[in-house]
């Protein structure tokens, strides 16, 4: 079921909504993984606003799919797109890291509504994800689980444990997305610790994989679509992005991992984001 | 007096509570014929989880079980289901507060021929340290069914340690189990004994050995390693002129420690019975470790005596 143009660019904007959002939630001065969270934005708005069945008026329905991000450090991506779904008023993305707020550094499911596990220390949220999706399906539960990882993360041996009982398991309400944004906290990931064949590796373990442009919706939203028809095994979606995407001045620049911005960097992201917002409306 | 096994007892209730509760799922990493969930897989093959050797997927796996609404029991030998996974306990389970049930299995000295590598003398100090878990130190078969009912009620993570080989029973079948609180299994007025686990049994004799040396010794069990209520182990503590704490873990981490801090400024001579900063090693029977590391009835009267000297 193709998307219609209008729908792309409906998403597109909230994609653009939620690098904004995360833009101004790292703010000036302040470190922040503005890197991880763009290259995951498009992906994230495709969840949140089409592909996802949740109720921001019922965030513990039985139904809902889940969303886990196994890179707990891009939580400020999801927190915006929970902010944008109207989980939350969105004044509260301004307290990020402040002391006492929902909003940690990294996701904690006890301090804020709509998320579904803790992550951070990288390496666990599929295997998370994976229980959580075995426990749908002892309930009967049509739910799907959506897990996010980095490729810089895969380095992690938990990953492959996780990856091989997904497949025992035969959990194919489990949808892994790697964001291949080929970049890790201190440079490459092709020259820190090449992962080669992510593809094929994921293929010899058991998934179904597919293998797209992570900043195209429609190719998004239809791997999601296609990846509800295989039955019996789990599904990866390897999304080719690019860290930081959509500030030009972050794209593909490792410092960004963890950057921090200059007034000057941080009002020309905001009138970049700002340009694009009404070239999309 | 009669004897049972920790890890049986696990087994047959871990059955019982599924029969209960259709919610209650296990979770193994190939050593189920050891740690007796094996029991639960055959009962109830869609709710068992073989996870293969992969303790670190399997915790948190067991951590998404949990958040899907299921009451998940990992179990591995106490060395791998503290240790191999302690940073997905830490991460996945105990940050969210999360009621998964970790049993360590074969805890202590007492996977007695497999040496260092298997003997968990550190999971008492790992799993204690940790925000949200509570540590469940049974003593003998009896309790160790109602500290798997506790737990599985329970609305956190909990740690149970488990021993390897087959103990005599202390508690009778009925009886609250109430983990918060110290229970006093001797009445004495010289010293008091406080011990968890398996040290329980070397107390008690302890305690006949220090009668015949005309030394009372109050024994009192404490079980739940973490949290201790503080109050009432002290009033455990009242007239008495020593304090012995017995335990078959580190002296780094373990109740000790505690005891120290809970009884600090109050004066009475303390001593402690336990491992002492060392590794197991491969024996031909648990209680030649138990021997070899100082953690018998013997040494705990030559810590009684002591404290009595000072």
């Amino acid at each position: 079921m193709a998307i219609s143009a209008a729908a792309v660019r409906e998403l597109e904007r909230n994609a653009n909504r939620i690098r904004r959002d995360v833009v101004e939630m790292i703010g000036v001065g302040m470190a922040g993984h503005l890197g991880g969270s763009c290259s995951l934005a498009d992906i994230i708005s495709a969840l949140y606003f089409h592909t996802m069945h949740h109720d921001p008026k019922n965030p513990k329905l039985p139904e809902r799919d889940r969303l886990i991000l196994s890179k707990g450090h891009a939580a400020i991506v999801q927190y915006a797109a929970l902010a944008e779904c109207g989980y939350f008023d969105k004044a509260l993305l301004k307290t990020l890291k402040n002391f006492g707020s929902p909003l940690q550094g990294h996701p904690d499911l006890r301090k804020l509504t709509g998320l579904e596990a803790n992550t951070g220390s990288l390496g666990q949220g599929v295997s998370i994800a994976a229980g959580m999706a075995a426990a749908l399906k002892l309930d009967q539960n049509p739910a799907r689980v959506f897990v996010a990882t980095g490729d810089g993360e895969l380095a992690e041996g938990q990953l492959w444990e996780a990856f091989m009982a997904a497949a025992n398991f035969k959990l194919d309400n489990l949808r892994v997305i790697v964001d291949k944004n080929g970049l890790q906290a201190t440079g490459k990931t092709k020259d820190r610790f090449p992962i080669e064949n992510i593809g094929g590796r994921l293929e010899a373990f058991g998934f179904a994989v597919q293998e797209i442009d992570g900043h195209n919706i429609s190719e998004i939203v239809e791997a999601f679509e296609k990846a509800d028809t295989v039955k019996g095994k789990p599904s990866a979606i390897i999304a080719h992005t690019i860290k930081g995407k959509g500030i030009p001045f972050a794209e593909n620049v490792a410092s960004f991992h963890n950057g921090t911005l200059t007034q000057e960097l941080y009002d020309e992201a905001l009138e970049v984001l700002a340009k694009r917002e009404e070239a999309l409306l | 007096m009669s004897m049972h096994n920790q890890r049986q007892e696990y087994g047959k209730t871990l059955v019982e509570l599924g029969h209960e509760n259709k919610n209650i799922v296990a979770l193994e990493a190939d050593l189920g014929l050891s740690t007796m969930s094996s029991l639960f897989g055959k009962e109830f093959p869609e709710r068992y989880f073989e996870m293969g050797i992969a303790e670190q997927d399997m915790t948190s796996f067991a951590a998404g079980l949990a958040l899907g609404g299921k009451i998940p029991f990992v179990n591995s030998f106490a060395v791998f289901a503290s240790g191999r996974a302690y940073d997905q306990i830490r991460q996945s389970i105990c940050t969210a507060n999360l009621p998964v049930k970790i049993v360590g299995s074969s805890s202590g000295l007492s996977d007695f021929g497999d040496g260092a590598t298997h003997q968990a003398i550190d999971d008492m100090a790992i799993m204690s340290v940790l925000p949200n878990m509570t540590v469940l130190t049974p003593c003998d078969g009896i309790e160790t069914r109602k500290a798997v009912r506790w737990a599985a009620a329970s609305e956190g993570p909990v740690y149970i340690r488990l021993s390897r080989n087959d103990l005599p029973d202390v508690f009778p079948e009925e009886g609250v189990y109430d983990p918060s609180k110290p229970v006093l299994l001797r009445e004495g007025t010289d010293i008091v004994l406080f011990s968890v686990g398996i040290m329980v049994h070397e107390a008690l004799k302890a305690a006949e050995l220090l009668q015949k040396d005309g030394i009372s010794a109050r024994v009192v069990h404490i079980p739940a390693a973490k949290p201790m209520d503080a109050e009432a182990v002290r009033s455990m503590a009242q007239g008495v002129k020593g304090i012995v704490g017995c335990e078959e873990c580190s002296i780094y981490g373990g109740i000790n420690m505690q005891l120290s801090y809970i009884f600090r400024g109050s004066g009475i001579p303390m001593e402690a019975v336990a491992v002492m900063d060392r590794f197991g090693q491969s024996a031909h029977s648990h209680a030649e470790l138990l021997e070899a590391y100082g953690l018998t009835a013997p040494h705990i009267v030559e810590a009684a005596k002591k404290t009595l000297a000072e």
